[in-house]
């Protein structure tokens, strides 16, 4: 049983791809992974030697100080590139970045892109690991499967569970990976959304669709809120909001006609008061932080996994 | 593979254990700040059976921790089956303890070396002592066992297998013939 399953890719790029057997194997390895943290000491030396860049096209804090804090904890160096500070700026393309972060010797690329497939590109050019830290509206993949570890934690299993998703799935890469994870770990999806938000041929990946709120949370075991993001102009954003609130924010009121112990996730950073409330967002069906934390450990998993397999694949390509 | 030879049968190796546990208890003048790890995985269930041992001669529990040395591997890139990570559990503090590190089998020394890396990342132990079922020679680092269920000579042709009841359903320690 030990063997019966190896994990042999040298990028983690989205889950669409990924088979139940390789999902379960980044949750059971993370599961071990956790423990580290907990540590007075938080760090193995898995990964001495590494060398981590997280290269970020987009601004983003959470995400790369989590991939950040994992690759340190596995005893990796780490090197953050942010497109604003870069020679991005000066017109290189992405795969001529690659390659030249490869020339260092760099073992993993932690890439995030404004373009769909931009972390897909990448991985087909280069030797080294790329993971996925979001690419356009494509996938996330470790945000998913962060959020997946976090049911998993709370509720014992995937298999079965009823799990809604609120906000704009049609731009949402966070969306995107979590339907592919949770379908094929069994979970029954609905996203739900005002029409526009809602993606056509959406059913075809598996979920339904509702535009109701009480109805996505009726019988849900959990709800992963989405962050709104309306025109960056406050004057034209502020009435938006507020109808947005309105008729999706996940309030008390609302969640006190759903299942007693709804698990309430969020991917953050949170808006308080235009797609949660605070008493929610704060409240004891919230495991928002958790999400925050165990984050750390889907990382380290998927860091450690990447790296190993990219190994194996360079010591057999020189027996 | 060619099973050459049984070295231990089911009462052998539980004298065996039962003798070790004698020899832990004498060494370290009774159970006073003493606990047991065992590295997984079948070091994990030689711990337990070791604190049985104990618990059946001084009538006191004393605690048992599993350690997962994976991540601390010096070989961890050039196994071709890839390891599975598990989860290293420790719930009792190790500080100023004595703790007995337990294993199945002695060969190379460099489990022990790695899982003494794991031990003092948790904290600083008073003392760290090695019990083994098996010692099989073949010492590529100094290490050496303080307890020795059963020294038994090989060549790097064999290998030695210890089958315990709770990972492979009876118990016995075989040596067997690399093809």
């Amino acid at each position: 049983m030990e063997n019966a399953l190896v994990w042999k890719r040298k990028d983690l790029l989205g889950l669409e791809e990924l088979s139940r057997q390789e999902l379960e194997l980044i949750l059971s390895t993370a599961e071990s992974f956790k423990e580290v943290s907990t540590r007075e000491i938080k760090k193995v030396p898995a990964l001495r030697g590494k060398t981590v860049v997280n290269l970020f096209y987009e601004p983003s804090t959470r995400t790369r100080v989590s991939f950040e804090v994992a690759a340190k904890r596995l005893s990796a160096d780490v090197i953050n590139i942010a497109s604003e500070t870069s020679s991005v700026r000066k017109g290189e393309t992405l795969i001529d970045t690659g390659k030249n972060i490869e020339a260092l010797k760099v073992d993993i690329i932690v890439v995030r892109h404004n373009y769909s497939g931009a972390a897909v590109m990448l991985a087909r050019n280069l030797r080294a690991s790329v993971v996925n830290a979001g690419d356009g509206w494509h996938e996330h993949p470790t945000q998913a499967l962060l959020d997946i570890f976090t049911l998993k934690e709370k509720l014992g299993k995937i298999d079965g569970l009823k799990v809604s998703i609120v906000g704009d799935i049609a731009h949402s890469r966070v969306a995107r990976s979590n339907i592919w994870g949770l379908t094929k770990l069994g979970a029954k999806v609905t996203v739900c959304a005002p029409k526009m938000l809602i993606p056509p041929a959406i059913e075809e990946m598996g979920v339904a669709v509702t535009h109701d709120i009480d109805e996505a949370l009726r019988h849900a075991d959990a709800v992963n809120v989405l962050r709104m993001q309306f025109e960056r102009d406050e004057q034209s954003a502020f009435p938006q909001q507020l109808e947005y609130f309105k008729n999706f924010g996940i309030t008390r009121e609302r969640l006190e006609k759903a299942k007693k112990n709804i698990i309430v996730m969020h991917p953050g950073p949170i808006n308080r008061g235009v797609e949660i409330s605070s008493e929610v967002a704060d409240g004891i069906n919230s495991v928002i932080l958790e999400q925050v934390t165990n984050g750390i450990a889907v990382r380290m998993s998927v860091l450690f996994l990447v790296a190993q397999a990219n190994d194996n694949i360079k010591n057999e390509n020189t027996d | 593979m060619l099973e050459k030879a049984k070295i231990l049968d089911k009462d052998a190796l539980n004298r065996s254990l039962m003798r070790v546990a004698h020899e832990i208890l004498e060494k370290n003048k009774g159970t006073q700040d003493l606990c047991l790890i065992g590295i997984r995985n079948r070091g994990a269930y030689l711990a337990k059976r070791l604190a049985d041992c104990i618990e059946k001669i001084e009538t006191v529990r004393i605690p048992v921790g599993i350690l997962d040395i994976t991540l601390y591997r010096d070989d961890l890139t050039l196994v071709a089956a890839h390891p599975l990570v598990h989860k290293t559990e420790i719930t009792f503090d190790i500080a100023d303890k004595n703790l007995i590190l337990v294993d199945d089998v002695l060969y190379t020394g460099r489990t022990v070396r790695s899982a003494l890396d794991a031990l003092i990342d948790l904290g600083r132990p008073r003392s760290i002592q090695l019990a083994v079922l098996v010692d099989r020679g073949h010492r590529e680092l100094p290490v050496r066992a303080d307890y020795v269920g059963k020294n038994i000579p090989t060549s790097k042709e064999e290998t030695v297998e210890v089958r315990l009841e709770e990972t492979d359903g009876k118990d016995e320690v075989v040596i067997i013939q690399k093809e």
